[in-house]
């Protein structure tokens, strides 16, 4: 099979602008397939990174929105396994004008001198990780966050608080380094608390842990909702990376809305690949007379436009994943790749799966034509003028 | 003299498996963007129904949504006095207490989703626009909820006569009712004092809904609340409240007209492949239009109608293909953090839309190839085969 490459390029190569043309339309089709399959991955398929998959997060079984007592604490770091356990709260409030999407961040409420402990891959100099602790109006920032603001060590944020009504001014004492989207603020959650009449504090949100050995997960947080189970609010644990993929579901249903996008792209591909390739059977039929003549079999005629329509589309697909790993390069650096856990630049399964699939579209666009041409006898062929 | 339309159209047909395939191609990506404009729309429809002009959404200074916003009772005693308020059946002011909470259903694709609770006092009940339409509506005291149209069909678990549990124990769903399609249809509703009692926040409520006398009296009543220093109140018309909800579906917009900007990229290109094989195929019909004396504008044109035509073509075909999507229901998150549901509406406005978009990309891939038809020297045109 080897020995016919050169010819099947040459006939690749022999109407330019057709065969530029419809890599081009492949490529740009696979670059959104790309995309779509590199985040199917990321949301539904990938394991975890081990800093992921080592911390749980549990949160009252009714609703995110639902707080559970302080008392849990103890409980849940009690549980073996655990290493240590944070109380966590969504502090929401408005930072300037809600209206500007930018100024929507993400405010958590923690416990100062366990947040660099549940979240061993955060990078902070060791004095402004202590300025934090000791401070009670003190807060951190992501880089990301600090970049965008211009915020520096020292500089106060003002914020209105909703759930914790009132306002307040945090004042940063650190600047933390993340190997994800770190458009985030951290606060001690004590200030806030204060803030508020006996009766609404003692409430956490969520209960963030980090666990000894992520092989664990599934026992501990089996072990942690059947403690609760007869408590007045029971407790839904999950890892971190599968409670980040519920707020998805905020949006739609994602998962539908990703298959059927590829869906479409596939549908469209194999089109527009089945038409070009039935075009460029039809002018050569002749030529397929004159092989046929010196001797190659009906076999090898179809190979060779099988041959060629493949070699096509997954040229199409490479550029189409490499246009895709652009694009996901913007989406990771927009804010909305905090949202995107586990979404890699590359990832060889998604590159083949653009490949494959390109392929099999090649293959199955040019079968009808293929097979018409190689049948087909030779004075039949010869004859043909179109 | 121009070359007549028939000509284009004729070639079409004979050609007719080349045209349906690259029709069929500008098909699916018109299909792809009309099917997002069509969510979109659904998603906007079903908020602009949900308020009313007279209603005034009352949240606590600094809250953006009825589910982070604190409701005091002082607060109530206070506002239900304002002036502009309209007065309810019983002679009393129309203003609600609302206590806002949210609940995690499996729906019907088998996710675990949120519900929005909704407790409101008799008055909020009275100003709404709803009706029942199965069952009956809750009666205070007796632990008794009644589901929105959407939760029902789309929560098993929520249907009429079924049980849902929050707060201390059971309720019973007695009723389910119908807001047109509403946001309202997406919430569970029951009474205020026995909801906020079994949420445990029996003094820290949600939010007040207030219905204005008329719409000069809501703008008032906006300014009366929004000035009162002593209140810590933050009024929104329940118009505004909705529009900017609307926001919500912004990504979901952005993501779907990248999509299909992207695909008409693929599609022009797979257009432009078709037209030139065309051109290349009838390079001695050209021939022959230009010995008859049509000039090299009219064969442009020509060439280039056909595109159009043929765009235009896959627009309809576009259309076609999503006119069983009409009436689809479908979900988004909304500012209480749960599900809204809404239908899919294809409206003649969108597919006119659609089929512009074909055309756009039509022309953008068809005028190359018509140049290059028009540019022909009669004599190679003549000989080529």
């Amino acid at each position: 099979m080897l020995r016919y490459l050169p010819l099947i390029v040459k006939n690749c190569w022999r109407n330019r602008r057709r065969t530029v043309l419809t890599v081009a339309s492949i490529a740009i089709s696979m670059c959104l397939m790309g995309v779509v399959a590199a985040m199917y991955q990321a949301f539904y398929l990938s394991k975890p990174e081990d800093s992921e998959a080592s911390r749980l997060v549990t949160r009252n079984r009714i609703s995110l929105t639902v707080s559970l007592p302080k008392g849990y604490l103890q409980r849940i770091k009690a549980v073996p396994g655990v290493k240590e356990a944070m109380m966590s709260n969504w502090f929401g409030g408005t930072y300037k004008d809600a209206r500007d999407p930018k100024n929507q961040f993400a405010r958590f409420l923690v416990e100062p001198e366990k947040l660099f402990v549940v979240y061993p891959e955060f990078r902070i100099p060791d004095d402004q990780r202590r300025a934090f602790e000791k401070e009670r109006t003190a807060c951190v920032i992501g880089r990301d966050l600090a970049t965008q603001f211009g915020f520096h060590v020292g500089d106060r944020i003002p914020i209105t608080g909703d759930i914790f009504p009132g306002d307040y001014e945090f004042t940063v004492r650190g600047i933390f380094d993340s190997p994800r989207d770190s458009h985030l603020m951290y606060m001690n959650r004590e200030y806030p608390e204060q803030a508020q009449s006996e009766a609404r504090r003692g409430f956490v949100g969520m209960y963030y842990m980090l666990i000894d050995d992520p092989k664990d997960s599934t026992r501990i947080a089996g072990a942690i909702d059947d403690m609760f189970r007869n408590a007045d609010r029971q407790t839904k644990t999950e890892s971190e990376s599968a409670f980040l993929v519920g707020f998805l579901s905020l949006l739609g249903n994602v998962k539908m809305f990703m298959i059927a996008i590829a869906a479409a792209v596939m549908f469209t591909v194999l089109l527009v690949s089945a038409n070009t390739m039935a075009m460029s059977v039809r002018e050569r039929r002749r030529e397929v007379g004159v092989l046929k003549t010196l001797g190659y079999s009906s076999g090898i005629v179809l190979g060779l436009i099988l041959g060629e329509a493949c070699s096509i589309s997954m040229l199409g697909g490479v550029i189409g994943y490499s246009i895709s790993m652009v694009l996901m390069m913007g989406m990771l650096k927009s804010p909305f790749g905090g949202f995107l856990p586990g979404l890699q630049l590359f990832q060889p399964l998604v590159l083949l799966t653009c490949v494959l699939v390109a392929g099999a579209i090649g293959l199955l666009s040019s079968l009808v034509p293929a097979m018409g041409a190689s049948r087909a006898s030779i004075v039949e062929a010869l004859r043909s003028t179109d | 003299m121009t070359i007549p339309l028939a000509y284009n159209l004729r070639n079409l047909v004979v050609r007719k498996t080349t045209t349906i395939m690259t029709a069929l191609g500008i098909a699916l990506t018109v299909a792809v963007l009309l099917s997002i404009l069509a969510l979109v729309n659904g998603l906007k429809a079903t908020l602009e129904t949900s308020s009313d002009p007279l209603h005034v959404i009352v949240l606590r200074k600094g809250a953006e949504s009825e589910l982070t916003s604190i409701f005091e009772r002082p607060q109530f005693q206070d506002l239900k006095f304002k002036p502009g308020i309209a007065a309810g059946r019983d002679g009393q002011p129309l203003v609600s207490l609302e206590v806002i909470s949210v609940i995690s259903l499996p729906n019907i694709d088998g996710n675990n989703a949120n519900v929005t609770l909704r407790g409101m006092s008799p008055a909020g009940l009275e100003m709404r626009h709803v009706k029942i339409a199965k069952g009956t509506w809750f009666k205070p005291g007796l632990r008794q909820v009644v589901a929105g149209k959407s939760v029902a069909d789309r929560y098993p678990d929520a249907a009429l006569g079924k049980k849902i549990r929050f707060g201390r124990g059971d309720w019973q769903i007695v009723g389910v009712f119908d807001a047109a399609r509403g946001s309202q249809d997406s919430e569970v509703w029951g009474d205020v004092n026995e909801m906020a009692a079994d949420l445990n926040r029996p003094d820290t409520l949600s939010s007040a809904t207030v219905q204005a006398t008329d719409p000069v009296a809501a703008q008032a009543l906006l300014n009366d609340i929004n000035n009162d220093q002593k209140l810590e109140l933050h009024a929104v018309s329940e118009k505004e409240y909705y529009d900017q909800q609307t926001a919500q579906a912004a990504p979901i917009e952005y993501t779907g007209i990248f999509v299909a900007l992207i695909m008409a990229v693929g599609s022009a290109f797979a257009a432009m492949n078709t037209m030139y094989a065309m051109v290349a195929r009838r390079a001695r019909e050209i021939g022959t239009l230009r010995v008859l004396g049509f000039s090299r504008f009219s064969i442009l044109s020509s060439f280039f109608v056909e595109a159009v035509l043929l765009s235009a073509l896959g627009g309809l075909l576009g259309c076609l293909l999503v006119m069983p999507l009409n009436g689809l229901t479908t979900a988004v998150g909304n500012a209480n953090f749960s599900e809204l549901a809404f239908d899919f509406r294809v409206t003649p406005r969108i597919m006119m839309v659609g089929i512009f978009f074909a055309v756009a990309l039509g022309s953008a891939g068809g005028f190359f190839p018509a140049y290059s038809a028009a540019r022909k020297e009669i004599l190679t045109a003549l000989r080529e085969v």
